[in-house]
């Protein structure tokens, strides 16, 4: 009994709305059901989302389709069709062959970046939104506004400053240049937070601290597990975020060997006009397949997760 | 034991002291590792920004100190009002496009009237998880005369559609965009429609309300600040407008200038032209143009949710 009724606050309001979340969508489908048995389908509606699909999918069936042609068949079949031959398999094998592997090199970067950097953020973010949601201190409100604001700041603004005293550190061309920066994500900051508010129960932080937990152990072994949903949101949203970096290592790097995906597949693209042109198209359209895989795979397979915490994260804005 | 104790501390009077007891430095702990990076990686660059913009490198004598003179420059300088022009019809054109179509695509998710709504849900919301840079890359191909469907297309209708030419270069970005976008918005838009309180719908049922009396007077009002939210991120989205442009300029070095749009100028002033000062100018200024327009919009969208 205790616990319920330590629910008022300025959280009162947003308890009572979750509460109310399962039983109003009861209450919508009754809604429907009341008036006419079931809502009926909607061919028209259906036929509308299916145009949305198309669009959605016909760049992607180029790109698979397109993946199986030799640079002459790209020239010279029809971009919806497959070619004469089915090259799949030998331009997988090019592109992670070519100029001595460093698409792999490339891929390998890519990696680092997103497992250092994206789970950097994920913690840093975690970490720091359930301090702000579960907390009272001095300089809560300021610590807010400061990031909230910088949401708004362009984050390409501080592209050229930062590229400035990143090589006064002597950090361009290395990894740190691109690790560090993407290490603060103060969307997922504000996702944790409102996560956090809902999802952990004061009364079981109190019920810990009662046990003698330590302020550490409680959020480890109690408040980590609650909020798993929306650190899972905020870790895939930082790795599309890292993965898809494109700007920041563009100017950061020169050096060919610490490039990310995105930059060596513009600069294979780039290969193929101007002078001593070497067009690999087929190994821009492969290496683009490639790099898409493991992302839609990632969103495919935590769907589950990510949906719930995007749910609670945007409804309370 | 522990049950009464917690019962005590959580009537109204009781948990206003332990609140004020509770106020103390512990939730430090949390936040400061997020606040050391942020200083180092947000904070400073800004300030680092400002600083810059107030010196010139001078052939002679190094840099020197030249107030707001960069800032005179600025708004003096033809081409960032030609970039400024563009991405401020690209946001008029693109982001109200994009939008729509994204709450259509909600809309007929939220309404149960699908069939496959799951399978829907996710595969618009897939192109999100496409990078920019390969986006554009795709598209580029399929624009492109060489081996793209336009030109597949021309040849079969016998067009003459040149999707990267000068004058719809700027529509063939507005769709990529919008391509990689809508369905992420849709998401946003779907998680705010789920959450209207069922009692609002049985309401407008007693008044006879159609889907569409629905649609507008309640589930349009109900959403609006996932819409405000939505349509800031859009706009400071259009205004920072690189990787696109930057990828397509390969296809069309004709169509697509080194100060197409203000990012794209600010990248080439540096890189290109060693001018760090001004393009930090050019920066500051569109950060601040960004951050005045998304407040403003912030402003009316929440004016109107008074009304």
């Amino acid at each position: 009994m205790a616990s319920v009724t330590d629910t008022r606050s300025p959280r009162t309001r947003t308890r009572t709305r979750t509460r109310t979340t399962p039983s109003h969508a009861a209450a919508r489908s009754n809604a429907g059901a009341s008036s006419g048995r079931r809502i009926r389908k909607s061919p028209v509606l259906t036929i509308v989302m299916i145009l949305f699909v198309i669009y959605s999918f016909v760049p992607l069936v180029w790109l698979i389709v397109n993946a199986t042609k030799s640079q002459p068949d790209l020239y010279s079949s029809f971009g919806l069709w497959f070619g004469k031959d089915f090259n799949l398999i030998q331009n997988i094998v090019d592109t992670f062959t070519y100029r001595g592997g460093i698409f792999v090199q490339w891929l390998g970067n890519t990696l680092l970046y997103v497992v250092i950097g994206a789970g950097g953020a994920t913690l840093l973010a975690t970490v720091a939104g359930y301090g702000l949601a579960k907390y009272d201190f001095p300089g809560k409100r300021a610590v807010f506004a400061v990031v909230l604001g910088a949401i708004a700041v362009p984050g390409t603004a501080l592209a050229v400053p930062t590229f400035l005293m990143f090589s006064q550190a002597g950090l361009t061309n290395t990894p740190w240049a691109i690790i560090l920066p993407s290490l603060i994500s103060p969307f997922g900051l504000y996702l944790i937070w409102t996560y956090a508010t809902e999802a952990v129960p004061t009364e079981l932080l109190e019920a810990a601290r009662m046990d003698g937990a330590s302020e550490f152990r409680t959020f480890f072994t109690v408040s980590l597990r609650l909020l798993a949903p929306g650190i899972v949101t905020v870790a895939l949203f930082a790795i599309v975020a890292t993965w898809n970096n494109y700007f920041l290592p563009l100017i950061m790097l020169s050096d060919p060997t610490w490039y990310p995906l995105t930059v060596g597949l513009s600069q294979w693209s780039a290969q193929a006009t101007g002078v001593g042109a070497q067009p690999i198209f087929n190994l821009v359209i492969t290496g683009s397949l490639i790099t898409i895989v493991p992302i839609v795979a990632a969103f495919l397979v935590l769907q589950r997760y990510w949906q719930s915490g995007l749910a609670a994260g945007s409804v309370k804005q | 034991m522990t049950t009464t104790s917690l019962t005590q501390a959580t009537t109204p009077g009781g948990t206003r002291r332990l609140r004020k007891a509770r106020r103390d430095w512990r939730g430090w702990a949390f936040v400061a590792p997020f606040m050391i990076v942020f200083a180092a990686m947000i904070i400073a660059p800004v300030v680092y920004a400002i600083y810059l913009s107030l010196f010139r490198q001078q052939l002679i004598g190094g840099n020197a100190f030249v107030g707001l003179g960069n800032y005179v420059a600025v708004f003096q300088d033809e081409k960032f009002w030609a970039s400024l022009g563009r991405v401020t019809i690209f946001l008029v054109v693109q982001v109200p496009i994009m939008l729509v179509l994204s709450l259509i695509a909600a809309l007929a998710l939220d309404s149960a009237r699908l069939h496959g709504a799951g399978f829907f849900r996710i595969a618009l919301f897939l192109p999100y998880a496409v990078p920019g840079v390969v986006a554009a890359l795709i598209w580029g191909f399929i624009y492109g005369d060489q081996f793209g469907l336009t030109a597949s297309l021309n040849q079969l209708l016998g067009t003459g559609l040149a999707p990267l030419s000068g004058p719809w270069v700027l529509a063939s970005i507005g769709n990529i965009v919008t391509w990689e976008f809508m369905g992420y918005n849709m998401l946003i838009f779907y998680a705010a429609l789920r959450v209207i309180p069922g009692e609002l719908y049985e309401a407008a049922e007693i008044d006879g309300a159609g889907a569409f009396r629905t649609v507008f007077s309640i589930k349009l009002p109900a959403i609006r600040g996932a819409l405000v939210i939505a349509t800031i991120f859009s706009i400071i989205g259009s205004f920072q407008l690189f990787n696109e442009p930057n990828v397509l300029k390969q296809l069309a070095p004709n169509a697509i200038s080194s100060y197409f749009t203000p990012n794209m100028y600010a990248y080439n002033l540096s890189f290109a032209g060693q001018q760090f000062n001004y393009a930090a100018t050019v920066a500051i200024v569109m950060g601040v143009v960004t951050a005045v327009i998304a407040y403003v919009v912030q402003l009316r969208g929440s004016r109107k949710e008074l009304r």
